[in-house]
């Protein structure tokens, strides 16, 4: 494993990351989506991360495995108006758990703060290497 | 591979080589900071430094594996795990577990990061100055 292992590693980080990024901003922006492509309420989507052997010993990238749906249940809100309410005036909403979400959001962007600082302190170091005897 | 140049820069060059190997240990330490059941691993320098500039086998210490004999191409090799160097890649004490399983602690891992990056920086200087020696020994 060389020092430019470390950029398929991080890259690999910052993308997961970035991907965990993206289903925060449509599970918030679906907050309240009560139907959607398939006619159903919007589930909140997970992302899995696992690790994969990257770059000879020891090292392991992240990839992301697979997108669930949240399982957990959907709310019940009672808005006999709403075009969507059953018989008797209840709407289905979304079980996206806000706080849940940003919670994610800043542990995302700070895993991929700290990726791009490994991938910068790397970047120097093979810099340095090649300035070797001048 | 034995000429006075040579031997003046194998110390570091073989440092480097091991900081470097670390280096990628501790960016996927970093880099799956969130991936459930992983397992933080690094590797004890020391010892991989001591394996790698020992070309003596018969003197072997604990950590290094014993080689077995090959006598058909389809016997394993008896290698355990990864390794650098000779040394094996182990895994981390665990201080603060966490539910998932995932056992990187990110100050530790980040420290640790920093610590190699400078060494590593100390290792280039070291080379750097003896290459210099040399070519003020050569060009007078």
């Amino acid at each position: 494993m060389s020092l430019f292992n470390i950029f398929d590693i991080s890259g690999s980080a910052m993308t997961a990351q970035s991907q965990r990024l993206n289903t925060v901003a449509s599970n918030l922006a679906n907050a309240d989506s009560t139907t959607s492509a398939d006619g159903k309420t919007y589930r909140a989507k997970q992302v899995v991360f696992s690790a994969v052997p990257m770059g000879g010993a020891g090292g392991a990238g992240v990839r992301v495995a697979a997108v669930v749906e949240d399982a957990s249940p959907l709310k019940k809100q009672y808005e006999p108006a709403h075009p969507m309410a059953d018989e008797q005036g209840y709407v289905t909403m979304p079980n996206v758990n806000v706080v849940e979400e940003m919670v994610n959001m800043i542990s995302a962007s700070r895993a991929y703060q700290n990726n791009v600082d490994v991938l910068n302190t790397s970047k120097s170091m093979l810099l340095k290497t090649l300035s070797i005897g001048q | 591979m034995s000429s006075e140049i040579d031997r003046a820069l194998q110390f570091n060059r073989t440092a480097l080589n091991i900081l470097a190997e670390r280096q990628g240990l501790l960016a996927a330490n970093i880099a799956n900071a969130d991936t459930p059941n992983f397992k933080a691993r690094d590797v004890d320098f020391a010892s991989a430094l001591k394996n790698a500039l020992s070309d003596d086998t018969t003197n072997l210490t604990a950590n290094s594996a014993v080689p077995l004999a090959h006598t058909a191409p389809k016997h394993l090799s008896g290698q355990t795990g990864e390794n650098i160097m000779g040394s094996p890649v182990m895994y981390r004490n665990v201080l603060q577990p966490s539910a998932d399983g995932n056992t990187v602690d990110m100050d530790r891992e980040r420290a640790q990061f920093a610590d190699n990056a400078v060494r590593y920086e100390a290792s280039l200087k070291f080379i750097d100055s003896k290459i210099k020696g040399i070519l003020s020994a050569i060009q007078g």
